[in-house]
């Protein structure tokens, strides 16, 4: 008679089955292939990388084809997966100074050392729905020209030209602090310093921080920022093993990374000076790295004696709002059964009620 | 079980899963139920002077995030090598550092040498992990508060004769405080920072 | 051991899914969430296969917990049939192995959200609650570093002002459940979100009764035998919620009952919350006034849609 438990795993199973179904679409057509996502949504992989904290391209891809493109689902998917992976290494610092760039623009100087690379960009596309893309058999290979010219090998970051005449301040590790922050291994800490800040960004939502970084520009929020830099392309991911003592180099990575030079009027110890605003990002993703270094610089408002008054500026609300796989999961464990405490507000709700109407009666009879 | 005299290094738990849960489970009845025995069901060869339950415990608990604090007969002994190896946990020098420490009742370093935590992380404390000769035969004391119901009468032997009157100090400090668990061969007893002793 | 040959997991993963250096983090964190009652122990909190908001937190005090040789039970709304309860379950038979059981006496470990068994829990036994919001001054202060600082002083004041509102709006304390506690003299604790019926509950278990929350990334305890105390006041004391109906299958006058709508026409009955409780009492012989309506049953033990 009383099968509830039997019935419960039941429908989970079913529902499991329903998804799988769902997911797959018409049978009529081919499956999707991971090197197919991977390649051809290569955007919407990056954003799963980074927000996913895992460089991996092929399991990114397959966490979007498990979760049809719901890109939170598939960083959720991925995150998961990450904790079940052993720790080997704690990685050098990147030094994109020598990246192999794609792309780098500035937009703070009309020409810089190393010059101006357009590269893959949308940035000048008209944004006409390309009815070419959706022809029977595609649009075949497309092949864009190769330059003449190699690119310099030096290529300086625009922020650092800066430092030279002491009109930025200076961007020099902490001796203190060897280690970074890593939130993946400790919970978060208030009040915040820059490495934590800066983790939880790049791990952060791209659509909460991108609205945050809007939100500086329109108001809330006094920073006078400059692109000073944007590049993307290839880095050196670099370990140094106990039993070697030396470096060696474990492999290869796609980063975007934004400098952007804000204005700082000094304050009664310091001159008048740029100051930083930080991003970086796994694979190709500009809107996210430019978003994370306007947070960042909007963030650091306590270091720079300013009144922390925005949105934008507030570390703990940022910060303990930027994730959108707690976001997610918080908002939607509203879907659990709550009928218990509904039951007591029902209660509540009915003897409140009671009450009132007992003082309205009393007063009416007075 | 007896130890070699040489360098050569005892294996750790048999099974490193069930035996640190299992280990751990004793411990959490320890602090759970304060001054009642428990036993860690576990068999480790630990070299001397490490007992049984001291060395599971460790095992248990330890690693590269535990700064660990040894008397000097453990720190110069084998266990320092076995415990590093094992466990990957710093050895410090510093009682103030260390979030555990190794100890023996004969030879212990008064309680104010260890970190009390902070105000607002009072968690951030030393847990004293105390050898002692006996956890059944010595003087008697009747310890009250969470865990217990009512009170209960425990006889830690081999303690230092002041050592009642720092607990006390260290009750004074509450939420702050170390935490102590008492260990004699495979047996161990816990005595949280809430408990108050009558000695 | 021979119960430890005994179970057999997913060998994809670690027993109990967690790997052994996430697992001695959170056992070091319970050790000291026991040795500071009440108190919110930070802890670094891992990602898990279920979402935030949806166990985690209890999840992983279990997985930490949880040996080969015990049986483990999972309730969410006080029933052992309910969607998340299922799934947490399932989770831990994969990963774990273990007996899992519906009776409250049989369990070594009982996970739960939002209610607290009817019947008495035993010593070494362990409670795990999952915890939505550990900080029970959160709604009222939401920083993180102001509440920590409350704790810190023991500041309270703007809790009782918070249920002196109350008590100036309605006459009464008008919170239900969450109902904050004091735990042995020091620390203002949340309960998670128990209806304030269970809060009594907590004080003096022999039961070791441990909080998860995943999201937060804390762990707080209450140990056997501690004093828990639900906010009041003299004038106002703490009362819990009651019925002027009993549970409509089993006859029950002192258990917590859910309100379940038998039409669109304000038809209602009134059954246990906690279905092992009920069945019990049902298999007992005891009766309630629609015990032999198989509608009644029916809607009370509902399978889930397939």
């Amino acid at each position: 008679m009383y099968v509830a438990v039997k019935g419960g795993e039941k429908a989970i199973l079913n529902s499991h089955k329903l998804i799988a179904e769902t997911r797959r679409g018409n049978s009529e057509r081919p499956e999707i292939t991971i090197e197919q996502i991977a390649d051809q949504l290569g955007l919407s992989v990056d954003r799963v990388m980074a927000e996913g904290s895992l460089y991996d391209r092929g399991l990114a891809a397959l966490a979007v084809k498990q979760a049809q493109g719901d890109l939170v689902e598939a960083i959720f998917l991925l995150r998961a997966y990450r904790t079940t992976l052993p720790r080997f290494a704690m990685s050098e610092p990147i030094d994109t100074a020598k990246m192999l760039v794609q792309r780098r623009v500035s937009a703070a100087y009309k020409d810089i050392p190393g010059g101006q690379v357009l590269g893959p960009t949308y940035d000048y596309t008209h944004r006409l729905l390309d009815f070419a893309l959706a022809a029977e058999g595609g649009v075949g290979m497309p092949e864009a020209p190769v330059a003449d010219e190699a690119l310099d090998d030096g290529m300086p970051h625009v922020a650092d030209l800066l430092d030279y005449e002491d009109l930025i301040e200076p961007d020099l590790p902490d001796p203190d602090q060897p280690e970074a922050f890593d939130l993946t291994r400790e919970p978060m800490s208030c009040p915040a310093e820059r490495d934590q800040r800066l983790q939880n960004l790049a791990r952060g939502d791209e659509g909460f921080v991108l609205a945050l970084a809007y939100s500086t520009q329109r108001g809330y929020g006094g920073n006078h920022p400059f692109a000073g830099e944007i590049r993307m392309g290839e880095v050196a991911v670099e370990i140094v093993p106990e039993e070697l003592g030396f470096a060696i180099d474990i492999g290869d990575m796609v980063v975007t990374e934004c400098h952007m030079i804000n204005q700082f009027e000094g304050s009664a110890d310091r001159p008048p000076q740029f100051t930083r605003g930080y991003g970086l990002t796994y694979g190709h993703n500009e809107r996210k790295a430019m978003a994370m270094a306007l947070v960042d610089r909007a963030l650091r408002a306590r270091e720079f004696g300013e009144v922390a008054k925005y949105p934008a500026q507030d570390e703990e609300f940022v910060l303990y709002h930027a994730d959108n796989v707690e976001a997610a999961g918080f908002v939607s464990h509203l879907k659990l059964p709550h009928y218990v405490d509904f039951q007591a507000e029902l209660s509540l709700i009915r003897q409140l009620r009671a009450e009132y109407e007992d003082r309205q009666q009393k007063d009416a009879a007075q | 079980m007896t130890p070699s005299a040489s360098n050569d290094l005892l294996p750790g738990f048999a099974d490193p899963v069930f035996d640190a849960q299992s280990a751990f489970r004793a411990t959490l009845d320890a602090m759970s139920y304060p001054g009642r025995v428990q036993t860690v069901p576990t068999s480790l060869a630990t070299p001397e002077p490490l007992g049984i339950a001291a060395g599971s415990l460790a095992l248990a608990l330890f690693d590269f995030d535990t700064p660990v604090w040894l008397e000097p007969v453990l720190a110069e002994g084998p266990a320092a090598g076995y415990l590093r190896f094992h466990c990957g946990c710093p050895v410090v020098s510093g009682m103030g550092e260390a979030r555990f420490a190794l100890v023996n009742a004969a030879s212990l370093p008064r309680l104010d040498n260890f970190g009390i935590g902070e105000d607002r992380y009072p968690d951030r404390s030393a847990t004293l992990v105390i050898a002692v000769p006996s956890l059944t035969d010595g003087p008697g004391t009747r310890w009250t508060g969470p865990g217990i119901d009512g009170s209960i009468g425990v006889q830690i032997a081999g303690l230092p004769d002041d050592f009642w009157a720092q607990w006390a100090d260290n009750r004074e400090l509450y939420p702050q405080g170390i935490d102590v668990i008492f260990t004699c061969g495979k047996s161990l007893v816990g005595l949280p920072r809430t408990i108050n002793v009558e000695a | 051991m021979s119960a430890v040959s005994a179970v057999q997991w997913d060998e994809a993963y670690n027993f109990a899914y967690l790997d052994e250096q996430t697992k001695r983090m959170i056992r070091r964190t319970i050790l000291k969430a026991i040795a500071i009652p009440g108190y919110q122990v930070p802890f670094g909190g891992r990602e898990m296969p279920l979402a935030y908001g949806w166990g985690t937190g209890g999840v992983q005090v279990t997985a930490s917990v949880i040996g080969p040789d015990d049986t483990l039970k999972v309730i969410d709304q006080g029933a052992d049939d309910t969607t998340n309860a299922v799934s947490i379950r399932r989770f831990f038979e994969r990963v774990a192995g273990v007996e899992t059981t519906e009776t409250t006496e049989d369990a070594d470990i009982i996970q739960t959200r939002h209610r607290i068994p009817e019947f008495p829990l035993r010593e070494g036994q362990v409670l795990v609650y999952q915890v939505p919001q550990p900080e029970p001054l959160r709604k009222l202060e939401p920083r993180e570093t102001e509440t920590r600082k409350m704790h810190g002083y023991a500041e309270y004041g703007l809790m009782s002002v918070r249920l002196y509102e109350d008590i100036a709006r309605y006459g009464h304390i008008a919170t239900t459940y969450s109902y904050p506690v004091m735990v042995n003299g020091r620390y203002l604790m949340s309960p998670s979100p128990i209806p304030k019926f269970d809060n009594p509950k907590m004080e003096n278990n022999p039961a070791i009764q441990l909080f998860g929350a995943g999201r937060e990334k804390r762990i707080y305890a209450i140990p056997p035998y501690t004093q828990v105390k639900s906010l009041d006041f003299d004038d106002h004391p703490f009362k819990v919620q009651t019925w002027k109906e009993c549970c409509a299958l089993c006859g029950a006058k002192s258990s917590y009952l859910d309100e379940v709508i038998l039409d669109d026409r304000g038809g209602r009955m009134f059954v246990c919350s906690d279905t092992n409780f009920c069945e019990d009492r049902r298999a007992k012989g005891h009766t309630g006034p629609l015990g032999a309506d198989p509608a009644a049953l029916a809607f009370a033990h509902k399978e889930p849609a397939q």
